[in-house]
């Protein structure tokens, strides 16, 4: 065999010098250097999520009517899973794989502070910021500034069993309070209809934060104090909110899944009729008013969420297109966006996802879709809480879902649960 | 001879290019990643913080609880699958018809991606419609149905690594069964003319031959389970209450759902010289076995 002399020491030498080498790469700019505006026309791709709100038909239709409108534009649609929505958006940024991507409510302060999505505040309408709900508007603004256009406007509301609680003798109107939801809860459950009344997204993730954000609301809290430079929900409504769900749970209301629960097998459980109420986004009224994957269509109602001593505050869950830092072709992107976010194509799919424009709510054609959804969104959409806006939320909100479900689970008191959560928290903002 | 010295180096260009592209510049990339404070993912000039990111890491209780978590899948999972593979073996090296069926049979949950195979236990498991509670209960060994994977970090701890067992017994079965096809049949026939009993020959003859196969297929599942993602990813997303948040969980959190690079490359380093020890383990093991081959 001829030997192959590798000079060993040179090798071990050239991999010490490795991380060097690797070190000279870090320099820059720490923001996209690849983006550009583009001539408005060509291929853009699209990152969007397959979940609540605009289905992926919707959309993919959405997009077709797009491209005969402008048919030198061609959009490549790629849709993943919430969960996964952020990750990707991330992990794709550097690359600028994505033209166009749908965010969250909860990640303007940390992507446009990162220039992850670029600033439209130049190219925003002056008309849209009145023409638009409050609540939307909010979506893509952080610190005075645009970084994308409200697209999906939502927010959890109750719904309910009408049948079962027919059943009970629960009149409907005494659910307008949490207290009234437990009344009924409680009578459901020594009526024997069902088991556990009540199904939750308590799973720990978002989902979670989202219901205890609401309920933290009904009871006057604050996720944080008004300049967002202390914690302030383990203490006042944002204890009691967490006391309230622990006692649920105590008292065999809220069925115990609830903790390995997502939205969706909030919707699938109560769509099986296995429950009585549950808190879920706009699209399951229609989800679970479709027989062919509801077992309880036709008796599903809905109503806005229920209040407590603090009022009645929605969770804002609403989501905005924005044109990604790394997009080169930014034009076509802000024309795709313009035209996705358009009154007309939001009345048109109104029923998947109700408009973020205050005239769609009067407009008959969008009412007569769901008029008992649009009574209930037009009431609760008027006021909105949202999570904490502030560039971190993420981590803060992964230590609140471990240290409320420790509470949930009966291993933490809810005192020391949110106090824990506060300690790690604190050094976030 | 020394002419194909030049040619040898130019075919093995190609492999070594892949290598330093795609693991020696990455690895070196994270490495000094993790001596950074990299909070957004786009090249640019970040502060220099030395071992800061491993001093954060090694106080911060989050990742004590993860490596405890860690550490409990790898030993409940590598010895349950042994143990399980060890028997599942010797019923493969068993004479019988339609052998080669039960062996194809018994290779298929390692076939399975691990994503596949987290899915379907999530669905097993589910406590509103899965599987197994309505076995459990149709066999009345249970009057209602349980939440196997929220109700107890715990519990849910130890369905991962069901899950987990299930699929990785079949490669562990695969690797002893060669070991024990190695060994001449006559060891243990002369055993029996001496009188010993089944369990004897097991314990004195078998287990013995057995040993160098049995050591190398426990490192490697050793060092795989360390690095579980996968299947905890799909079956539970870290929770209940982070139950069952790994190391590397935990450092995906961190790194992408909170935008803390290099605080994710220093917990990935931690991960790497923990999996380095085990790897040179395991290459001592191969050399006493060539060894004693020779």
């Amino acid at each position: 065999m001829p030997e192959l002399h590798l000079p060993r020491r040179a090798l071990l030498a050239a991999a010490a010098l490795l991380p060097l080498t690797a070190a000279c790469d870090v320099g820059g700019s720490n923001s996209p250097d690849s983006g550009g505006e583009g001539s408005g026309e060509g291929k853009i791709t699209a990152l969007f999520m397959q979940q609540a709100g605009y289905s992926e038909a919707d959309i993919r239709a959405m997009t077709t009517d797009f491209q005969a409108k402008y048919p030198k534009i061609t959009v490549e649609p790629t849709f993943v899973a919430y969960e996964a929505l952020h990750d990707k958006i991330v992990a794709a940024a550097p690359a600028g794989t994505y033209d166009v991507v749908l965010i969250d409510v909860i990640w303007p302060a940390e992507f446009g502070s990162k220039k992850i999505v670029t600033d439209v505040t130049g190219q925003f309408p002056a008309a849209w910021k009145t023409d638009m709900l409050g609540g939307a508007l909010k979506t893509a603004e952080y610190q005075g500034k645009y970084y994308g256009v409200p697209w999906i406007l939502d927010s959890k509301y109750l719904f309910y069993n009408t049948e079962i609680l027919g059943k009970a003798g629960v009149d409907p109107t005494s659910l307008s309070t949490w207290d009234g939801v437990l009344a009924a809860a409680a009578k459901i459950k020594s009526a024997n209809l069902v088991k556990h009344p009540l199904i939750w997204s308590w799973k720990q993730a978002e989902a979670l934060i989202c219901d205890y954000t609401q309920l933290l609301g009904a009871f006057g809290g604050k996720f944080l104090s008004d300049d967002f430079k202390s914690i302030a929900f383990d203490s006042g409504g944002g204890l009691e909110a967490l006391k309230w769900m622990k006692k649920t749970i105590d008292d065999g209301l809220t069925n115990p899944n609830s903790m390995e629960s997502l939205e969706e097998d909030v919707r699938k459980i109560f769509s099986e009729g296995s429950a009585a109420m549950a808190l879920n986004w706009t699209y399951m009224f229609n989800a679970a008013n479709d027989p062919a994957q509801s077992k309880v269509a036709g008796k599903v109602e809905v109503l806005p969420t229920p209040s407590a001593s603090g009022g009645s505050p929605g969770v804002n869950g609403s989501m905005a297109l924005c044109v990604s830092g790394g997009s080169k072709n930014q034009k076509a992107a802000w024309t795709y966006i313009s035209y996705l976010t358009s009154a007309e194509v939001q009345n048109k799919y109104a029923k998947s996802s109700l408009p973020c424009w205050g005239k769609s709510y009067d407009d008959a054609a969008v009412v007569s879709v769901a008029p008992k959804m649009v009574a209930a969104a037009k009431k609760e959409l008027a006021s909105l809480i949202s999570r904490p806006e502030v560039p971190r939320y993420n981590e803060i909100s992964q230590i609140l879902q471990a240290e409320l479900q420790q509470a949930l689970l009966g291993k933490k008191a809810p005192e020391k649960a949110l106090a824990d959560a506060a300690t790690q928290a604190k050094s976030l903002l | 001879m020394r002419k194909q010295a030049p040619l040898a180096a130019a075919l093995l260009l190609p492999a070594a290019l892949v290598v330093f592209g795609v693991v020696l510049w990455p690895a070196g990339r994270a490495l000094v990643i993790s001596f950074l404070d990299v909070d957004s993912p786009f090249p640019g000039a970040y502060p220099f913080v030395g071992l800061g990111n491993y001093a954060d890491i090694l106080t911060n209780p989050r990742f004590w609880a993860a490596a405890q978590h860690t550490l409990y899948f790898t030993v409940a999972s590598t010895t349950l699958e042994v143990v399980l593979g060890l028997g599942l073996a010797h019923l493969l090296a068993a004479p019988m018809r339609f052998r080669w069926l039960f062996r194809a049979i018994v290779i298929l949950p390692w076939a399975l991606p691990t994503i596949v195979n987290g899915a379907m236990w999530r669905w097993i498991l589910n406590a509103e419609y899965g599987a197994l509670n309505a076995l459990l209960t149709q066999l009345h060994l249970m009057d209602d149905y349980h939440s196997w994977l929220g109700a107890d970090p715990f519990l849910a701890l130890n369905m991962v690594v069901v899950a987990d067992v299930w699929k990785n017994t079949s490669l562990v079965a695969f690797f002893l069964l060669a070991g024990l096809s190695a060994i001449p049949a006559e060891l243990g026939e002369a055993a029996r003319i001496d009188g010993a009993g089944s369990f004897r020959v097991f314990w004195r003859i078998t287990l013995p031959l057995l040993r160098p196969t049995l050591a190398a297929v426990l490192v490697l599942r050793v060092i795989e389970a360390f690095k579980v993602f996968d299947i905890v990813y799909v079956m539970t997303g870290g929770g209940p209450a982070s139950g069952t948040q790994t190391i590397t969980f935990l450092t995906y959190l961190q790194a992408f759902s909170a935008q803390r690079f290099s605080y994710g490359a220093a917990l990935a380093y931690l991960t790497v010289v923990a999996v380095l020890l085990l790897a040179l383990i395991y290459l001592r093991l191969l050399r006493q076995q060539e060894m004693r081959a020779l």
